[in-house]
């Protein structure tokens, strides 16, 4: 089953063209994982999966339905975003971020119902944010404020979530803290979960599918352990490596080549 | 800061309280003092006296202007702020009094209007064409209404019409002497007709600001997460725009260019109720309507016997809040 899907997909900023002609199924209920370079469009083929960038060719498909064609409030109830570093106003509190969710649901006539009530409440919960309600977003940590953004993606209650590079600016232990997060709703509320990471090591740790994005298309996708070998961190990285497998969970792990201490002490200059 | 609704209405209510108590003083006190006995049967029982017809002809109408520009303006302050996610914004960033102003001067130069109600009129279509403008230029382009793009084409626009009219006013002294009682901003000396024309505009302005306070919220998270929230950020945006200009264009046509209000008030109103703009337009409304009473009030006792135009009290408060806002804007860095 396919939740969303790319469809000679061709995206392009002004006269520059950064996606040519892709194809991508991100499979229902998965967590998949965009990778690739800097500069590749691995962003950018989310915002357009997320419908905040028009494709200049080709469609997405949400349910195998145009997504440019239906109401965006309406895939605002399936399909959640949560962009790279989003900030809030000054002052907005926990609680008001996450009330924000619902948005999707309200009308002129139907301003805040008992189910909102109950969504936000889950989400805080979800988030262990609900001690934390009535703090305003700016004076919590990089953590817990990721947590905040991600609590009011799920008040939106959409099967699925996209989100553009979640761990940047936190340390390895928030890090990880989130992507723990996201594993688990994939887990326990089956929804499907698309994201970009720039850790090679904790994309393949956390995905089930993962797709490698280079020369403006999809360079390789499936499963980590498929996927992921020397020839494709080459490519795709431009970097030398070894592969070797994740102690703990046996997923691969990369080991990049590069100047490091032994080749310093060589030349004799440490 | 108040915390929940309830602290919330209860300032509200006491913030209208307020307002009534400025606009009593704004029509008992000045050069001629009247009484609160006599000024409530010039009201209700106006027998013709020199004392009675200040009050009906002169002090009510000042009264009334003064509530509902302040008002006005610091809504299109709030409104403009959210635009552009940028705290110093005023709606004079859209080119709204420069427009106004070299439209005023067009017309007095060639076609000699001097009929305040011709003038009004003219006042509020220059508004609105400045901010056409200014719309036009910062919609073009691939990333669209970017709040940096608003704030560029709308300054070089005011700077445009602004040189356009002093150029002018160069040329032609005796069009200067007659618009520069306009280009001072005031609030004195305008009938009440005046006001009716615009106050349909004003006021389905303030209905439409409250009706889009909710949306307004979303788009301060960033054009990005409105988008994935499902919003139609465009629409929000030019609902947005369009109400500014009859918050604003209304009010210049009415009291020419008084600036610093739509500056400071909503500063003020999010100091006391928060950023949420369903409390927050509101709370602007009021403490714009009572600061600018109050402004013009003062207005009368700086140099006794004489008056000095409103804009410039309000320009007196407004400075030093300013630099205050700018200071305060980097520590916090």
């Amino acid at each position: 089953m396919e939740a969303l899907q790319a469809k000679e997909l061709t995206l392009a900023y002004g006269e520059a063209l950064i996606i040519d002609r892709l194809h991508l199924t991100i499979p229902k209920g998965k967590v998949t994982v965009l990778i690739g370079a800097n500069g590749c469009g691995k962003s950018t083929l989310l915002r357009a999966l997320a419908r905040l960038l028009k494709p200049t060719g080709g469609a997405v498909l949400l349910d195998g339905k145009e997504i440019a064609k239906q109401p965006t409030k309406e895939i605002a109830r399936r399909l959640a975003i949560l962009p790279q570093s989003p900030t809030a106003p000054e002052g907005l509190t926990v609680l008001q971020l996450v009330k924000q969710g619902r948005y999707p649901y309200q009308t002129w006539l139907k301003q805040w119902s008992e189910e909102d009530e109950r969504a936000v409440a889950r989400a805080l919960a979800a988030t262990g944010l609900t001690e934390l309600a009535e703090r305003p977003v700016d004076s919590l940590s990089g953590g817990q404020r990721q947590r905040a953004w991600i609590a009011m993606t799920l008040a939106q209650e959409t099967d699925i979530i996209l989100l553009d590079e979640p761990t940047t600016y936190l340390d390895l232990a928030h890090q990880i803290d989130i992507l723990d997060l996201l594993f688990e709703l994939n887990e326990k509320e089956q929804r499907t979960i698309v994201m970009v990471l720039h850790d090679l090591n904790l994309a393949c740790r956390y995905a089930h599918h993962l797709v490698a994005i280079r020369d403006k298309t999809v360079y390789a996708e499936g499963k980590p352990e498929h996927v992921i070998s020397r020839q494709l961190v080459k490519d795709v990285f431009q970097m030398d490596c070894q592969i070797t497998y994740d102690p703990l969970f046996g997923t691969p792990l990369c080991i990049p080549y590069g100047k490091g201490r032994h080749i310093l002490q060589k030349e004799g200059v440490s | 800061m108040l915390a929940t609704n309830r602290q919330k209405a209860l300032g509200l209510i006491g913030l209208f309280i307020l307002l009534l108590t400025a606009m009593w003083m704004s029509i008992v006190y000045g050069y001629t003092d009247t009484n609160w006995r006599q000024a409530i049967t010039a009201l209700i029982d106006n027998n013709g006296s020199n004392a009675h017809l200040v009050v009906a002809t002169v002090r009510l109408p000042r009264a009334l202007i003064a509530a509902a520009v302040g008002a006005s303006l610091a809504m299109a302050g709030a409104l403009m702020q959210a635009l552009t996610r940028n705290p110093l914004a005023s709606p004079g960033i859209f080119g709204i009094n420069a427009g106004a102003g070299f439209f005023i001067v067009v017309m007095v130069t060639f076609f000699s209007i001097s009929s305040m109600q011709m003038l009004s009129w003219v006042a509020f279509i220059g508004a609105a064409m400045a901010a056409a403008i200014v719309f036009v230029i910062s919609a073009a382009g691939k990333e669209g209404l970017t709040p940096l793009k608003m704030t560029l084409a709308g300054t070089a626009v005011a700077a445009l019409f602004a040189s356009l009219t002093q150029g002018m006013l160069a040329m032609n002294e005796k069009a200067l002497e007659e618009v520069l009682f306009w280009l001072a901003g005031s609030v004195a000396g305008r009938k009440l007709e005046l006001l009716a024309t615009v106050f349909p505009y004003l006021a389905a302005a303030w209905l439409g600001a409250m009706l889009l306070a909710r949306h307004v919220n979303i788009l301060m998270m960033g054009d990005d997460v409105a988008k994935g929230l499902g919003q139609r950020t465009n629409v929000i945006k030019a609902a947005a725009a369009l109400l500014v200009v009859l918050l604003a264009g209304g009010s210049v046509a009415v009291a020419g260019p008084i600036g610093f209000i739509g500056i400071m008030v909503p500063h003020m109103a999010r100091a006391l109720a928060g950023i949420d703009h369903r409390w927050l337009l509101p709370y602007c409304a009021l403490l714009g309507g009572i600061l600018l009473l109050a402004a013009d009030i003062g207005a009368r006792y700086v140099l006794m016997p004489r008056e000095v135009p409103v804009g410039i009290v309000t320009a007196l408060i407004g400075v030093p809040f300013f630099v205050y806002i700018a200071r305060r804007g980097i520590t916090t860095k």
